[in-house]
């Protein structure tokens, strides 16, 4: 029988492919960085008035007042601390997330009527702007790092909870109708099947949650506004005081860290599926 | 048609109406040998994919019984249904898995189910890098490895190119020979119905009855030059007539 195989897989691209892929990865958002910078320093120094340009500190300014000047209150060194606590609110309100989201989701994968009671709310859940349960949040756990965890929790987990559904319900018929004329009980068509098929989508709704995790942290220091401080604080007493460069720096500071766990997330991503999956090395 | 109480399957009287009113398969009789390869052809919707869920327990008929050792069945879907993020060797190894074998043992039988449809070398890699024929081919592996009295395919090729077809088609007849199954075999392709079958069975268009059942004589292996012979044209003729007369 073997001497029929006609089929080879395709060779793998190397060389020149490959160095296109990454100069196509690399030059377009280069050239777009340049010309925002460019853009920057003109609004900055041609737009705006000397006695105006607080409005929009020019780059240099960010760079050496900002990023390069460690010391004192509001220095480069308070802005790593207030990084590094909501670095801490973000992660454990996303980890949190993670664990709340991926057991509805199971849950609701498992019996339609369950889907069917827990769907509303969640929606409804989701589409109550955050800021106006804020005040309800406070008055139940405080104005501390479990309010701001909280609020990590409830702008992360719909993402989750919906995308992992979406991928525990798409593995095909015929996979099922597989597993079903083998007699598989639920437990092993949930991890054989049903788990490894949700990979990908559940995936793609952690890199949304991961970002929205950074997001729920700064907003819920800013609003809390009280305890261990971090960037959402130092963002909301910089606008007060008009310091434009370290305004500037903590807003760089926290899109930073929603960028840095987007990747982490597709990092894992490709980790876990990019063998198999299709989704696999989208950024 | 055949003596029922010695077949590996038996459809006895076999019809079923779906819930919203819609009569596919009426008064279904036939069964199905050990050492015999029986084909059903018959339009689309008529009901021959119905036929095969029933017999493997998929669906339950409104009439009739069918009788078969389900314990041990083997399905070849119309799609390969590999999981993707299994390898070649994984997903061949998964019913072995899913009953219980240990990870040796399963091991061993893949191997050499990988073996006989010819896939060497493929072991480690994903379906996402097979092509269509290949993909078949690690979906027959997996249904061999638990060696199957009862094979039962749903249209397989059908969305394989002509060649694939014909290749995929001889490898099948030699697996046959080999392990000598009782075979049921669905297609809309006259040509590989008489190429692969001891037996063809027609059915008409929906509600699904067999209408004429031809005894095909040629001895196996069939060489691939067979389809060119005048008996295979004429027999492929006859079984084209009444399909057409089941169409109408």
């Amino acid at each position: 029988m073997t001497d029929t195989v006609v089929e080879t897989t395709a060779p793998k691209s190397v060389g020149p492919g490959k160095v296109k892929s990454i100069a196509l990865n690399i030059i377009p958002p280069a050239l777009f960085g340049a010309l925002v910078l460019g853009g920057w320093y003109f609004i900055s120094y041609v737009m705006l008035a000397e006695n105006r340009r607080f409005l929009l500190r020019p780059p240099d300014k960010v760079l050496t007042e900002g990023f390069l000047d460690w010391g004192g209150t509001g220095g480069m060194s308070e802005m790593l601390q207030s990084l590094w606590s909501s670095t801490k609110v973000a992660g454990i309100g996303l980890f949190l997330a993670i664990l709340i989201g991926l057991f509805l989701a199971v849950l609701m994968s498992q019996a339609v009527s369950v889907e069917k009671a827990l769907f509303p709310f969640l929606v409804t859940l989701q589409a109550v702007p955050i800021l106006a349960i804020v005040p309800l949040i406070s008055f139940w756990w405080g104005t501390g790092q479990t309010s701001r965890v909280v609020v990590c929790i409830i702008i992360a987990l719909f993402p989750i909870i919906v995308n992992t559904l979406f991928g525990l319900q798409s593995a095909e018929k015929g996979m099922h109708d597989l597993f079903t004329l083998h007699h598989v009980n639920r437990v092993t068509r949930l991890r054989k099947l049903m788990f490894p098929a949700a990979l990908p989508a559940l995936f793609a709704g952690l890199r949304i949650s991961a970002g929205l995790s950074v997001v729920g942290a700064i907003v819920g220091d800013f609003f809390f506004g009280r305890g261990e401080v971090g960037l959402g604080q130092l963002i909301k007493r910089f606008a007060s005081r008009l310091q434009g460069e370290e305004l500037l720096t903590s807003v760089i500071l926290s899109a930073g860290l929603g960028v840095a766990v987007f990747l982490l997330f597709t990092w894992l991503q490709n980790k876990a599926i990019g063998k198999w999956s299709d989704r696999a090395g989208l950024v | 048609m055949g003596d029922n109480r010695s077949a590996a399957l038996a459809f006895d009287d076999i019809g079923m109406i779906f819930p919203d009113g819609t009569e596919t398969l009426q008064n279904i009789s036939f069964s199905v040998d050990k050492g015999e390869f029986v084909t059903v052809v018959g339009p689309s919707g008529c009901g021959k994919s119905t036929l095969l869920k029933i017999a493997s327990g998929l669906l339950e008929p409104t009439a009739g019984a069918v009788d078969v050792d389900r314990d041990r069945l083997g399905y070849v879907f119309q799609d390969a249904t590999l999981l993707p993020w299994r390898t070649v060797l994984g997903n061949v190894e998964l019913l072995c898995e899913l009953h219980g074998m240990a990870k040796a043992e399963r091991r061993e039988l893949a191997e050499a189910s990988i073996d006989l449809v010819g896939l060497q070398g493929f072991q480690n890699h994903y379906p996402k890098s097979l092509s269509g024929g290949m993909k078949m081919r690690a979906s027959l592996a997996r249904t061999l490895t638990l060696k199957p009295p009862v094979f039962l395919f749903d249209e397989p090729f059908g969305a394989v190119d002509e060649i694939t077809r014909e290749h995929l088609n001889e490898e099948t007849q030699q697996l046959f020979l080999q392990e000598g199954f009782a075979g049921l075999f669905i297609t809309h392709s006259i040509t590989e119905a008489v190429f692969m079958s001891t037996k063809v069975l027609v059915m008409s268009a929906r509600p699904g009855k067999i209408v004429a059942s031809f005894d095909i004589p040629f001895d196996y292996p069939r060489k691939p030059d067979l389809r060119f012979d005048a008996e295979f044209a004429r027999i492929s003729g006859e079984v084209s007539k009444e399909l057409r007369g089941g169409h109408s």
